[in-house]
C-alpha cells in the first residue's frame, strides 16, 4: 500500500506543517520507501500479545506515581516569558482567535 | 608539569583537585583554552566562560573548606538536549535559537550547583553545551541546524549521533567527559566511532526532567568519558530519583558504581559488583555476528571477545531473532512519541515564530516548518501517520507489539548469560556526506542498538581497536536491568588489561 500526495498533505495538516510542492514530492518518496521497510512487520505473529508502551512495564513500575497537587515551583513568570516571541504585560500574544 | 591536564582522567583530576595541586580554576581555563583552539571540530555551540570560572571559583571555595566531594571542581559540557539555565539550550535546532531555560535539567544540577530540594550537586564546572543531531534525531550529527561535527580521528568523517559534539569532545580531549542522551543508540554509537567509552544505563535510572523529549519511553541519559571508571563517577553522581519531577524515573537508591568498581577490582569482598571475570558468561548473538556487520569490525569485536576469555569469561551463543524488526519497530515508536512531543512548538510561549502569518493556524504552521530541519520534518510526518486514525492499530498497535516480544527475547537470552556482547555499530565512521541521499538507508546502520533501547535494558560501548581506515570500533556490552555494576566492571577489568581506551588521535 503506497502513500499519495493527498496522504502527505492530509498528514502535514494534521501536524501543522506546510510543505512546499517539491517537499511533499520528496517526503513522500522517503515514506514510501520507509513503509516498505515497516511492512517487514507483518510477518511477525503477535497473536495474543499486549502491547508494551514502555519499559517501565517490565521493570514492575506499571501505575504512573502520582504527587501532591500543590504549588512546588517559585514564580518564574518573567524568566519563562524571556525566549517568547511576542508578550506583552505578562501575556503571551497570538493573532485574534475570536472575532 | 610532565603530564597536560587533558590528558588526565576525571579521577586523576579529582585527586589533584583535592590534593591541592591545581585549583579548579587552572583546570577550566586550561579546557577553555583547548575549546577555544579547537572550534573547527564544530564540537560546541556555546561557551561562556565568564559562567564557567564563576563555577570553577564556588569549586575552589568548597574544596578550600575541606569538601571532598568525588567530582567537585571538574570540568564537564554537557550535550544541548539538556537546559541549563546559565546558557543557551539550542537542542540542536533553529526551533529553539537563542531559548534560554528558567531552570536546569536535574542532571545538570545534580553534577553541577545542585537540584532544588536534593541537596548541593557534585561541584562539577560546566564548559558549555555539546553540538549534537536537530532534537536528537541522528546517527551521524549532520542534522544539526548549526553546523556538522567533524570526528577528531579523521575531519572528513562523521563522529556518530546523537551525541556527536560530546563524543568529539571527550576524544579530542576538549573536555574530560560529557553528557549524552541515547533514545536508540545515541551514547554507545559515537562512543564506538570516536574510541571512548559511553554507558546508557537502564531506563529511567538517570531523570529526564530538563531533557528535550525526542521518545519519552526510549530518552535515557548517560555519560561520555575515556575510561569505565570516569563513567562510573560520573554515572553515580548524576542518577538517582527524581520522583516528584519524572514519573517514570526509578525509585531505587543512588549506587557508588565508581567506588565498588575499585574495591571489585581489588578483591574487596563487600562490593556487589563484578569481582572476577572468571564466573561471567557473554552470550553472542548470532544476529550480531552475520554478514550484516562489515568484516574490519567483526574482527576487532572478535579480538576484544577474545581478550575477555583470556581474562576468563566464557562466551555462548544466544539468539536474539527479532533483531532486524527492531529497525520498523522503533522507527514506527519513537517517531510516533516525538510528534506528540515535538507538538509542544507552536510559536507561542517559546522557539521560532514565523515573521508573517495569516491566522493562529498558519502561524503554527509557517513557523514549524521553518524552525524544524528535514529529519525532524520527516520524524513528524511518519509519527503523525502511524497514529492517525485508520493505522493505528496496523502500525503503532503492532510496533508496541512486538516490542514486547524483543523485551521477552532478551529474557531468554540471559537466561543462558550475564552480559551480551557485540558490535555497536556495524562499520566505522562514514564520509561526511555519504549517507545524506537516503535517510532510510542510514536508519539501518542502527540495527545492533535499537532493541536494547526498545527493552530499556542498559547497554554500552567500550573502545575495541580500529578497523577501515584505521577508525575506532566499538565493543557493545549490554546488561540485564539494573545490571549498570556488572557492566562497567566487565569493562574496567577489559581497560585493565588493554590500552585502546588511552589512545588519542593524532595532534590531540
Amino acid at each position: 500500500m503506497a502513500l499519495t500526495s493527498q496522504d502527505i498533505e492530509r498528514v502535514a495538516n494534521l501536524a501543522r506543517l506546510e510543505l512546499r510542492p517539491d517537499e511533499t514530492e520528496r517526503v513522500l518518496g522517503q515514506l514510501n520507501g520507509f513503509f516498505a521497510l515497516v511492512a517487514q512487520m507483518d510477518a511477525v505473529n503477535t497473536d495474543g500479545v499486549a502491547p508494551l508502551a514502555h519499559p517501565a512495564a517490565v521493570l514492575g513500575q506499571v501505575a504512573l506515581r502520582l504527587r501532591e497537587d500543590i504549588v512546588s515551583e517559585p514564580n518564574q513568570r518573567e524568566a519563562s516569558q524571556v525566549s517568547a516571541p511576542a508578550v506583552e504585560r505578562g501575556l503571551f500574544l497570538v493573532p485574534r482567535v475570536i472575532e | 608539569m610532565s603530564t597536560d591536564l587533558h590528558d588526565l582522567s576525571v579521577a586523576d583530576l579529582a585527586a589533584k583537585l583535592a590534593a591541592k595541586e591545581v585549583s579548579s580554576v587552572e583546570v577550566t581555563q586550561h579546557f577553555l583554552s583547548r575549546i577555544e583552539q579547537n572550534t573547527g571540530l564544530g564540537a560546541f555551540l556555546a561557551t561562556d566562560s565568564a559562567v564557567s570560572l564563576a563555577q570553577a571559583r564556588a569549586a575552589d571555595v568548597r574544596l578550600a573548606a575541606g569538601e571532598r566531594t568525588p567530582l567537585l571542581g571538574v570540568p564537564l559540557a554537557h550535550k544541548d538536549i539538556f537546559v541549563t539555565r546559565d546558557f543557551p539550550t539550542t537542542a540542536g535546532s533553529k526551533m529553539l535559537e537563542n531559548y534560554r531555560s528558567p531552570f536546569d535539567a536535574t542532571v545538570v544540577g545534580k553534577l553541577g550547583q545542585g537540584v532544588p530540594g536534593q541537596g548541593p550537586g557534585a561541584g562539577m564546572v560546566t564548559l558549555g553545551k555539546l553540538n549534537c543531531d536537530e532534537f536528537a534525531m541522528g546517527s551521524g550529527n549532520e542534522n544539526s541546524a548549526y553546523q556538522p561535527v567533524l570526528n577528531p580521528w579523521d575531519h572528513t568523517r562523521i563522529p556518530g549521533g546523537s551525541s556527536g559534539g560530546s563524543a568529539a569532545a571527550v576524544a579530542a580531549r576538549l573536555v574530560p567527559a560529557a553528557t549524552g542522551t541515547d533514545t536508540g543508540g545515541s551514547i554507545r554509537q559515537p562512543a564506538s566511532l570516536t574510541g571512548i567509552t559511553g554507558i546508557k544505563p537502564t531506563y529511567g535510572r538517570c531523570s529526564r526532567y530538563g531533557m528535550v523529549a525526542f521518545a519519552s519511553s526510549l530518552d535515557q541519559a548517560g555519560p561520555m568519558a575515556r575510561s569505565a571508571l570516569d563513567c562510573a563517577l560520573l554515572l553515580s553522581n548524576m542518577s538517582g530519583p527524581d520522583l516528584d519531577r519524572d514519573s517514570t524515573s526509578l525509585d531505587l537508591p543512588v549506587f557508588d558504581y565508581a567506588t565498588d568498581l575499585i574495591a571489585a577490582s581489588s578483591g574487596g569482598t563487600r562490593a556487589t559488583g563484578l569481582k572476577s571475570l572468571k564466573d561471567l558468561r557473554i552470550g553472542l548473538p548470532r544476529q550480531f555476528f552475520g554478514a550484516g556487520c562489515s568484516a574490519d569490525v567483526l574482527q576487532a569485536v572478535r579480538a576484544a571477545l577474545a581478550e575477555f576469555e583470556k581474562l576468563g569469561a566464557t562466551l555462548v551463543d544466544v539468539d536474539l531473532p527479532l533483531t532486524e524488526l527492531s529497525i520498523p519497530v522503533y522507527y514506527v515508536i519513537a517517531p510516533a512519541e516525538a510528534s506528540s512531543n515535538l507538538s509542544r512548538f507552536d510559536g507561542v510561549r517559546y522557539g521560532h515564530r514565523a515573521a508573517s502569518y495569516g491566522d493562529l493556524t498558519d502561524m503554527y504552521k509557517k513557523s514549524r516548518s521553518e524552525g524544524f530541519g528535514d529529519e525532524v520534518t520527516r520524524r513528524i510526518m511518519i509519527g503523525t501517520y502511524v497514529l492517525s486514525h485508520g493505522y493505528y492499530d496496523a502500525y503503532y498497535l503492532k510496533a508496541q507489539k512486538i516490542r514486547r516480544l524483543i523485551a521477552q527475547d532478551f529474557q531468554t537470552a540471559f537466561t543462558q548469560c550475564d552480559i551480551i556482547a557485540g558490535p555497536v555499530s556495524p562499520t566505522v565512521a562514514w564520509k561526511i556526506g555519504e549517507n545524506a541521499s537516503d535517510p532510510v538507508a542510514s536508519y539501518l546502520a542502527d540495527i545492533y542498538t535499537l532493541s536494547s533501547s526498545l527493552a530499556g535494558l542498559p547497554g554500552m560501548s567500550v573502545p575495541a581497536g580500529f578497523g577501515a581506515h584505521n577508525m575506532p570500533v566499538g565493543l557493545q556490552l549490554i546488561g540485564n536491568y539494573f545490571k549498570e555494576a556488572q557492566l562497567l566492571g566487565a569493562a574496567h577489568r577489559f581497560q585493565l588489561a588493554t590500552d585502546w581506551h588511552t589512545l588519542a588521535p593524532k595532534g590531540t
